[in-house]
């Protein structure tokens, strides 16, 4: 599975959504799945999905579909 | 009055998301001309909750002045809440002014702070138990009319109780983690009320960044989380975050896994905080015990001993007390802060004090030799969903009311319930559909197929064969 395919199982997976729902306007709570408890359950995903441990301010300005990508890549080494 | 802001009137009551601050003066004398909006004494109010000023200016008012508040859920699904209170027809309802149009059959009476008084078109005075002062639900988010009955004595007695314990006073700014409808929630509201402290107002949850900010800027001494909350803030490296001002973290609303009690207490030890595992329920107005912070490393898995005034006893299933440690039984509470009863319908508005200061807790628990409790299990079908009572009886009659024909059982453990059943087709629709209506993420459900539900020879389902799921 390719990095961007891993990203976007996570949040299919948690916020019970489609593929096409995956777009840059996707935030936190921009629909009622990514709420705090949501965003926990994402953050567990993705750490899992990449083996990677997020430090505080990353979960917290993870704000949105786009933003996460570029937090991935720029601090994770997650190549999109 | 319960509320006698007087002594400290100067005082900031609340900070908002703003950065707008409220007085006690302020609170007191608004909360004075919004009770000349009743024309008859002892009125039922109903609430919708939220952490604003506006709500909590009701909330004093209505309970200085003799009217009955019923504290509802802000995020109840709509059903639920038209059903609510169609149950018991509140003469009045105190709601934000944004939502105050959702309300057919009542009228506008009074705004204040961003909430507005609506009075019943059809209004109906009705009688309540004298010492009847408050309403709360206990499985919220099932729209379960049940509410427990708590008097004025109750709530005076364990806000006491809970500041002694906790050492609470003016200078105190707790941030409002938790919602105030929720018995834990609102104690943190009252023991800070009667203290003259500041409550941090916010919508933000520990998740958002705004949260953080404003821990940061408003020099927030203390915060209140159940289970999840302990969760998020691990996931979240909190101990690696910087909050000189912050002293104590408080836990109740359900048992703690041994091993964040244990990270918690070694963090508060080693930063010079104070970290207080509680325990307690909405039938006991909020609280029940605590575990003294020194004590927090020495007894991981506790939740103490009985708060001052309180009493705990532990019964065998003949009602007889064991006196042996290690044992375990049924563990009765005894204390003025027990509720007066519950209530399920408006007559039962009108009942006298059931319990007489005595609370069957329905939780299995044992002590050990040195007088410290433990709770091992629960004698009733629920569970605690990110802190909040969810009774499994009714969330199954929830889904038999509108999934005609369905085979179906919940079960499961704490903050996941395990939903089985024998159609597969359905197996996404109920997922969504309990997910959608009592308000929890969806991954808080786990829908598991099996070929039928085990029942024994007279047909009673065996709940038990099923807990192997719940590894």
């Amino acid at each position: 599975m390719s990095n961007l395919e891993k990203y976007n199982e996570a949040f299919m997976e948690v916020f019970q959504i489609g593929e096409d729902q995956l777009t840059d306007d996707l935030k936190y709570q921009s629909i009622e799945t990514w709420d705090s408890v949501g965003h926990m359950m994402l953050m567990a995903a993705l750490e899992e999905a990449f083996d990677i441990m997020m430090e505080t301010d990353d979960i917290l300005v993870f704000e949105s579909y786009p933003k996460g990508k570029e937090i991935l890549s720029n601090n994770y080494d997650v190549e999109f | 009055m319960l509320f006698d802001f007087n002594s400290y009137s100067n005082n900031v009551f609340a900070i908002d998301d703003n950065n707008v601050s409220y007085s006690y003066k302020d609170l007191w004398e608004y909360g004075s001309e919004l009770n000349n909006n009743f024309e008859t004494l002892r009125n039922l109010c109903f609430i919708l909750c939220t952490n604003t000023p506006g709500c909590l200016l009701g909330y004093t008012s209505f309970l200085n002045y003799g009217n009955v508040p019923i504290m509802a859920d802000d995020n109840l699904n709509e059903d639920l809440l038209f059903a609510l209170i169609d149950n018991y027809k509140p003469g009045y309802l105190w709601v934000p002014t944004e939502k105050e149009s959702k309300f057919e059959g009542y009228v506008k009476k009074y705004s204040k702070w961003d909430y507005s008084l609506l009075k019943r078109i059809d209004f109906k005075h009705v009688e309540l138990f004298s010492d009847l002062a408050l309403l709360l639900t206990t499985s919220g988010s099932t729209g379960s009319p049940k509410l427990v009955r708590l008097s004025y004595k109750n709530i005076e007695a364990n806000t006491k109780s809970i500041i002694e314990y906790l050492n609470i006073n003016s200078s105190d700014r707790p941030i409002t983690s938790l919602p105030c409808h929720y018995s834990y929630g609102l104690s943190v509201i009252n023991t800070h009320l009667v203290s003259g402290g500041t409550l941090i107002l916010t919508k933000y949850s520990v998740m958002q960044r705004e949260f953080w900010k404003r821990v940061k800027e408003e020099g927030v001494t203390s915060i209140a989380g159940v289970p999840f909350i302990y969760e998020m803030l691990d996931r979240l490296r909190f101990f690696r975050m910087d909050l000189p001002s912050l002293t104590t973290m408080t836990q109740a609303g359900g048992k703690l896994s041994l091993k964040l009690h244990e990270k918690f207490g070694q963090f508060a030890k080693e930063s010079g905080k104070k970290f207080i595992v509680m325990y307690g329920q909405t039938e006991a107005t909020a609280r029940m015990a605590y575990l003294p912070p020194e004590k927090c490393l020495d007894k991981i898995g506790s939740m103490g001993v009985p708060i001052p005034g309180g009493k705990f006893s532990v019964i065998d299933v003949d009602d007889n007390e064991i006196t042996t440690p290690e044992t375990v039984g049924e563990l009765l509470y005894k204390g003025d802060n027990v509720s007066l009863g519950y209530a399920e319908c408006l007559e039962d508005l009108q009942k006298e004090d059931e319990r007489c200061g005595v609370l069957r807790t329905g939780d299995m628990a044992k002590f050990d030799s040195e007088g410290y409790y433990y709770i091992v299990g629960r004698k009733k079908r629920f569970l605690k969903i990110f802190g909040s009572r969810v009774n499994l009886d009714e969330t199954e009659r929830l889904i038999a009311q509108d999934f005609k024909d369905l085979n179906c059982v919940c079960g499961g453990v704490d903050d996941k319930m395990f939903v089985f059943i024998t159609d597969e087709s359905k197996k996404g629709e109920i997922k969504k559909y309990l997910s959608e209506k009592l308000t929890f993420h969806p991954s808080a459900f786990n829908v598991v197929v099996i070929d039928k539900i085990p029942r024994n020879s007279s047909g009673k389902i065996l709940y038990s064969e099923l807990s192997k799921y719940y590894k």
